[in-house]
């Protein structure tokens, strides 16, 4: 076996330890880092990626479209829906599901989402016994909330009319183009 | 050939092209918008952008737009260049101005050219700060959607819709930055071939309605190649499948069959599958409890297959394995075609004449290229449109070649082609009993009867060769046409004849026939193309069983019989008095089909058949062309199957082996070939279900398909094993080869940034070209008997009306017509009124109106339809609306008695 070849190194050693002691003594005296948890609750920062929501527009409306884009986004391919469109061609979610037992939470779908209707929100308590039950339905997902990001409408800007506004009357849009004008 | 520079690299290019399309081949990623391969050149959208030098020393340069400058030996371009760059980065930027947000909602993103180019040119963010342009949509019809917001102003539509397909109710409205385009009013687009509009756009102008119904991005879509099943044509389509039903029909570019468009009823007329008539369990009538499972119908079938003897009724709308195993079930000798005894005659005359004889059977890309064509007796409009819209580009593109044959205009300079043409026109005789949209490009339309159509054919044909006698008694008017169109055929090239069996008469047969063979010299190449009545009566007739009477006949003197039926509803295609005989002496009745009709009910045991979309088969077009169509998707029923794998369980009950008779479709069609040697070759339509590439099979879903832990997640939350086709080398998941498979295998088109259907490009040799790896078809007429065909010298006699009796024709309808087409609804929306047509005279005579009722009367059949008045029509003939869901067949081609 070697021997330090270092004068005093054991001394050093010896004082290293030492300190590590007083350090740990010191936490004796610090605030606590762990909360009694289910009876306290964690804080979340409101950007935490947690629980995945639909939220409604300021009208009260569905947000989602239907667009498929938060389904191909998914890098586990845990959500699946299909759209339909109401009597006025608004688009919406026939059925929307989403596969949380499948779910990594990294928000893809939510950066995704062209409308603000898919957004993960600030909370983790999912846990079930049966696996079964983490499947979630478009009626499980949907809150009558606009989520993170209020005042915005997909259909007021998107141009086409869908019982929202009428064609020419969205917001940064021209009058409908009389087509037998010939004026400049 | 000659040489350009791209970016300083020398290739070797085709002469003739121009730079846009050569690049595109040359695997370039150029933008472009106005330009398309099936029609040319106009330069109205700038988006081809690139530069060209004067030489080597010329550092400046200039831009021009590709797709108008042509190929020049020598000649210097960059597409890298930065100026270019920037300038076609700036044409999507202004595009973009008035571009809807509304992507996430419009059914062509995902596969969109507009979101492909935007993304080419690198244009990310909007600068423009003012307001977007908008329109008000039109009502369009059930089969496309407008959305004009989304408009760019390539004019493609426009160019499509009139200069291509001839229609006449699309247009461009208005002015300057204001121009729409549309219909004049609201209201259904009148051409066919309005469907391809939703693949012409670049962007979501028009999209399909039905798609729109149940709506799902390409990326997520199940695809298989597939044929089209909806006349006798056989264009290649792609069908696609979500959530168990199947969702859209786009094309599948074939240069050698339907290049780049389909007919309305191709594309829309796939909902049958989703119908809510289709059979979904076996049934034992006989039984006090119909419905039984797999195990208890193999025990009944199989008493009904071994105690009594066994005849076998084929279909013309199902594939040639399903064919082929039910014959191999019953045995050569019991084996009938379901159609009855003139059709099979009519059908076997056309494929005999095919099968010997050195009459060429053409493409649908040859009659493209004809420079002269003779339609005789048959309503292409409606039996089969694809073939008249070939014919409308032969004409259109002969009178462009003669015109550029005096210019040094290229071929795909559109706009200042049309320029130069003018009105000229290439040759075509449309000879019909009624007219046709095709009247208005002809040289010559004749409306006649069947028989004095004939004559004329005849008298062409004596013209074009003095073997073959004259026509006697023929009047003036009729020689003068004659003349006119012989003279034609004779300075054609590539003259083209086409007939059919919707005349039901066998003279006009022998009459195209003797003209091609008068045409056929060694430096004129003829051909001949005869449309038949369904997808796969082709090939049924090459079978040469014997018609539904033979089938009758047995039944009635053998009164112990089990009848099996293919998917044929017999009373489409058999007088009703003789099918309820059939019916009625049958001992057992087995029908396999996959939508409930009137032969269905009647049936003592019934089988659940797949669809197309649901199984593996091969189809023989009327040129005779095999192609090979593949599963889309399997059913989640379990009861429902291929028909071949029905007959393949029932075979191995009969042969008492259980084990190893398991068959695929590879192994039905080999077997088929060495028991029919007319078939030979058809089993290399399709490679054994062991092929691989790389010893990756073919994947079915593109890498971006989502969903897979959800989709089924309702049910059970554990995901199931992906499906296994082990008929094919085509696979249920998204892993596979990745590569551009053999063409007939091409289950979707794309590409790394071509995401729309214009990703056909990069799997092109050439633009507008054969395929990569080109699998088009097993042709079964290219390998003929030796010697030539004696001609026909029997001309029929003039026609005379008979006094109280008029000859009974069938008047197709392109919506209407077809048995599975009238199952989608939006096809069932555009259906017109069944009715009967009669001359003014023959209406004047039984007091009859427009919209009167009349009954139609022959021994017992009976049916009354209101009647329309038509001048063309000459007296003695009646037309009765064929194949309307619901109608007894009528005895067509026989005299019939007319009342009020």
């Amino acid at each position: 076996m070697r021997q330090s070849t270092l004068p005093g190194g054991g001394v050093k050693i010896m004082l290293s330890n030492l300190r590590t002691m007083w350090l740990v003594f010191l936490h004796l005296f610090h605030k606590k880092e762990t909360i009694q948890y289910p009876e306290e609750k964690i804080k979340l920062h409101p950007r935490w990626r947690g629980r995945i929501v639909l939220t409604k527009d300021p009208d009260g409306g569905e947000r989602c479209v239907g667009c498929y884009l938060c389904a191909v986004a998914c890098p586990v391919d845990c959500i699946a829906l299909q759209a339909t469109e109401d009597e006025n061609g608004r688009r919406y979610p026939e059925f929307f599901r989403i596969n949380f037992s499948r779910c990594i939470f990294c928000g893809y779908c939510e950066e995704a989402c062209p409308t603000y209707a898919i957004q993960l929100i600030p909370d983790f308590e999912m846990a079930e016994y049966n696996r079964q039950n983490l499947v979630f339905e478009k009626e499980d997902l949907l809150i009558n909330s606009q989520g993170k990001y209020p005042g915005y409408n997909f259909y007021k800007v998107a141009g086409m009319d869908a019982g929202v506004k009428e064609k020419g009357e969205g917001d940064n849009e021209e009058p409908v183009v009389d087509i037998k004008s010939l004026l400049p | 050939m000659p040489t350009i520079y791209i970016d300083n690299k020398p290739y070797e290019v085709k002469a003739g092209k121009n730079l846009l399309e050569t690049s595109l081949s040359l695997g370039f990623d150029l933008p472009y918008f106005c330009w398309h391969p099936a029609m040319g050149s106009v330069g109205a959208c700038r988006q081809c952008a690139i530069k060209i030098f004067k030489d080597e020393k010329d550092a400046n340069g200039k831009i021009v737009m590709s797709c108008m400058e042509g190929v020049k030996d020598g000649l210097r371009m960059s597409i890298t260049d930065t100026t270019a760059r920037a300038f076609r980065e700036q044409v999507i930027e202004w595009l973009m101005t008035n571009h809807p947000h509304d992507c996430p909602v419009c059914d062509e993103g995902g596969s969109c050219h507009l979101q492909d180019m935007t993304v080419m040119t690198g244009h990310d963010y909007r600068r423009f700060e003012f307001k977007k342009r908008t329109y008000t949509n039109q009502y369009l019809g059930p089969l496309i959607h407008h959305e004009m917001n989304r408009c760019i102003q390539c004019y493609r539509c426009v160019r499509f819709y009139r200069d291509y397909a001839g229609g006449d109710d699309l247009n461009v409205f208005g002015a300057h930055h204001h121009v729409y385009f549309g219909r004049e009013k609201d209201g259904v687009l009148q051409s066919p071939f309005s469907g391809n509009l939703a693949e012409v756009c670049p962007t979501g102008v028009f999209t399909d309605k039905t798609l729109k119904k149940h709506y799902t991005r390409k990326w997520d879509l199940t695809t298989a190649p597939s044929v089209c099943h909806h006349c006798s044509l056989g264009c290649n389509i792609i069908a696609g499948e979500r959530y168990g039903q199947l969702r859209c029909i786009v094309n599948r570019y074939n240069s050698d069959v339907n290049g780049y468009f389909l007919c309305d009823k191709g594309r829309y007329g796939y909902e049958f599958v989703n119908s809510a008539n289709r059979i979904t369990e076996p049934l034992i009538r006989t039984r006090p409890v119909e419905a039984v499972d797999e195990t208890t119908l193999m025990n009944h079938l199989k008493n009904l297959i071994t105690l009594h003897p066994v005849i076998g009724i084929g279909s013309s709308r199902a594939s040639m394995e399903s064919n082929f195993a039910l014959m191999q079930l019953v045995g050569k000798e019991n084996f009938y075609q379901g159609i009855s005894d003139d059709t099979a005659y009519l059908e076997g005359r056309m494929v005999e004449l095919l099968q010997q004889g050195d009459v060429h059977s053409v493409s649908l890309k040859e009659i493209e290229a004809a420079d002269a064509v003779l339609v005789l007796g048959e309503d292409i409009w409606n039996t089969a449109p694809i073939m008249a819209l070939a014919v409308r580009q032969s004409v259109m593109k002969t009178a462009a070649n003669q015109a550029t044959q005096q210019s040094s205009l290229f071929a795909w300079h559109d706009a200042a082609i049309k320029e130069l043409v003018q009105e000229e026109k290439g040759f075509l005789a449309n000879i019909t009993i009624l007219s046709s949209p095709l009247d208005a490009i002809s040289a010559i339309a004749v409306h006649e009867s069947p028989d004095n159509m004939a004559r004329l054919g005849f008298a062409v044909a004596h013209l074009l060769n003095a073997g073959i006698p004259a026509v006697s008694g023929i009047t003036e008017k009729e020689m003068l046409a004659a003349k006119h169109i012989a003279n034609a055929l004779q300075h054609a090239q590539r003259p083209v004849i086409i007939t059919g069996s919707s005349c039901c008469n066998e003279a006009l047969i022998k009459a195209a026939f003797n003209i091609v063979q008068s045409l056929h010299t060694p430096e004129r190449k003829a051909g001949i193309s005869f449309v038949l009545p369904e997808c796969n009566s082709t090939g049924l007739a090459l079978m040469k069983a014997p018609s539904f009477e033979g089938a009758l006949e047995r039944v009635i003197t053998d009164d112990n019989c089990t009848a099996i039926v293919l998917e044929n509803d017999l009373y489409r295609h058999i007088p009703a008095a003789e099918a309820d005989t059939f019916f009625a002496q049958c001992k057992n009745l087995v029908v396999m089909d996959s939508l409930h009709n009137r032969t269905t009910e009647k049936a003592h045991v019934l089988i659940p058949a797949a669809t197309f979309a649901e199984a593996d088969g091969t189809l023989v077009n009327n040129e005779g062309r095999a192609q090979h169509f593949y599963q889309v998707f399997m059913p989640v029923n379990t009861h429902i199957k291929e028909s071949w794998r029905w007959l393949g369980e029932m075979k191995t009950m009969q042969a008492k082996a259980a084990n190893g008779l398991q068959q695929h479709p590879d192994e039905w069609l080999a077997k088929l070939e060495v028991t029919l040697p007319q078939f030979a070759n058809i089993a290399k339509v399709m490679p054994s279900h062991h092929f691989r590439i790389n010893g990756q099979a073919i994947p079915r879903e593109p890498h971006r398909y989502s969903g897979r832990t959800a989709m089924q997640a309702n049910l059970a939350v554990s995901e199931p094993k992906p499906l296994q086709d082990d008929d094919s080398p085509l696979t249920y998941t998204m892993e596979g080869y990745t590569g551009i498979p053999p063409s007939s295998m091409i289950p979707y088109f794309w590409a790394p940034g071509w995401n729309s259907g214009q990703a056909v490009n990069k799997y092109q040799q050439e633009m507008g070209g054969a395929l990569r790896k080109e699998d088009p078809g097993i042709c079964l007429f290219a390998n003929k008997k030796e010697g030539a065909s004696p001609f026909f010298k029997d001309s029929p006699e003039a026609f005379i009306p008979r006094p109280g009796k008029y000859l009974l024709l069938p008047q197709y309808q392109l919506f209407g017509s077809g048995e599975l087409s009238i199952h989608s609804k939006a096809i069932s929306e555009l259906v017109p009124a069944a009715t009967i047509v009669l001359s003014k005279k023959d209406a004047a005579d039984l007091g009859a109106a427009n919209g009167t009722l009349i009954t139609i009367e022959k021994n017992d059949f009976q049916y009354r339809l209101p009647l329309i008045i038509h001048d063309e029509l000459c007296n003695g003939i009646v037309l009765a609306s064929a194949g309307y869901q619901g109608m007894p067949a009528p005895p067509w081609g026989s005299w019939v008695k007319l009342s009020v």
